[in-house]
């Protein structure tokens, strides 16, 4: 069964951080169709977390498309889609090592790496609105 | 869960509470929805306590009323009574009865008291129920507690400072029971805490009480949403409406400011997230701005 996590230091409430968790699971594979995302009651005994956000983030997820309620079953996975077609996946995922090896060689830590990143990403978004 | 009824669990309108000639509480107004589990916060002789008791029914408002669940929470009533569960700071018990001898009673003064529920609760936590109550360590007096509260079946469950003087695990296992009970009945708490951390994930309002007035009221996720925490140059700052907290260093100042997403900032300034509990602390430190 699918297990939450929980990090209170994030910044990124509860609720989303389950709904991120199914959907980068979905994208790492360790979620498929027809999964069952445990029950809201398992999560909340497992994460002491408000039933209330679990629901929430169950809603969104349907909405979504990503898992559908079974009225008295449960929760399952629904979404068969890949956020990102394979071939971009990959292609990405190469220039980025390029990129990552290059950082590490002229001295950059995560830390600083996340930063630049985030950097960049909000520039780059910036440029989309103006 | 039970599907939230639209009426209010908890509507307090123009309540004050006033002790010889001091305010402890004044012009608090405030609306909880059922279903929802609300983080009462502010410093000692905010005033936390003395809305609980009021609520409860435990005092009687010197002006405004409270009511829930839409009656008067004063009315003395054995219904209104029944709809409220109350664990107060410490969680006070008979420290020499046992407790099968805690839940006997507890039957006998409830009418709709659970005893069963109580014992399978503690069965499961693995608290005998002949040891005397004194004799049970301080996170295992707390669950009884708790276990008393919900076992009347309360619509509306209050907790003063349920977390305070628990250690780490026993703090653990409390909220997780009461998140079970919340799923599982539906139940509306409302707690009281001095420990911001790990609020987050437990509750989903909150109130912000300061010398007996209400600074914030609503969704956590919306009272974040409402707040942004920036950084830049320090002449700029002057002009920056709603400003909640400032600090200054140099010709650098960081700012909690109260403006949502639509809110267009100018480019000097870089923006920061901000954390449930700095914005609480930079409201407490902050006392001159009202809402």
């Amino acid at each position: 069964m699918f297990r939450f996590r929980l990090d209170g230091r994030s910044g990124v409430p509860p609720y989303l951080q389950l709904v991120q968790q199914v959907r980068q699971a979905l994208l790492l594979g360790y979620l498929r169709n027809g999964d069952q995302l445990p029950t809201v009651k398992e999560v909340v005994g497992g994460l002491t977390i408000n039933p209330n956000t679990v629901v929430k983030a169950y809603r969104q997820l349907e909405n979504e498309g990503i898992v559908a309620a079974k009225p008295g079953q449960g929760t399952f996975v629904t979404a068969e889609v890949e956020a990102v077609a394979p071939g971009d996946h990959a292609r990405l995922r190469r220039s980025l090592e390029r990129w990552v090896r290059d950082a590490r060689g002229a001295g950059l830590d995560e830390e600083t790496v996340t930063a630049l990143i985030t950097a960049v990403w909000n520039d780059v978004r910036a440029e989309g609105v103006a | 869960m039970t599907a939230p009824s639209p009426e209010p669990a908890l509507e307090a309108d123009g309540l004050g509470m006033r002790f010889g000639r001091s305010w402890a509480l004044r012009d608090c107004s405030v609306s909880l929805p059922a279903g929802a589990v609300v983080a009462l916060v502010g410093p000692n002789g905010a005033g936390k306590t003395t809305l609980m008791h009021l609520v409860c029914g435990l005092l009687r408002p010197s002006e405004g009323r409270v009511r829930v669940f839409g009656e008067d929470a004063d009315s003395g009533s054995s219904e209104a009574l029944a709809r409220v569960g109350f664990v107060a700071q410490e969680h006070p018990l008979y420290r020499g009865m046992t407790v099968a001898e805690l839940l006997r009673m507890g039957r006998a003064l409830n009418p709709r008291f659970d005893r069963g529920l109580a014992e399978l609760r503690l069965d499961g936590l693995g608290i005998p129920l002949n040891r005397r109550a004194g004799a049970l360590s301080g996170g295992q007096q707390a669950q009884v507690s708790l276990a008393l509260a919900l076992a009347k079946r309360p619509m509306l469950l209050v907790l003063d400072e349920p977390l305070a003087n628990l250690d780490p695990v026993a703090r653990r296992d409390f909220t997780r029971t009461l998140m079970s009970a919340v799923a599982e009945d539906g139940v509306t708490v409302l707690l009281s805490s001095h420990v911001i951390a790990d609020l987050e994930a437990v509750c989903d309002r909150l109130v912000l009480l300061d010398h007996g007035a209400v600074r914030l009221d609503g969704a956590i996720e919306d009272v974040l949403a409402a707040h942004r925490m920036i950084s830049g140059p320090r002449e700029a700052a002057a002009d920056m409406p709603g400003v909640v907290r400032a600090v200054h260093s140099g010709r650098h100042s960081d700012l909690l400011v109260r403006a949502g997403a639509e809110a267009e900032l100018h480019p000097v300034w870089q923006e920061h997230h901000v954390g449930l509990e700095e914005l609480i602390l930079a409201y407490l430190e902050n006392p001159v701005v009202t809402r």
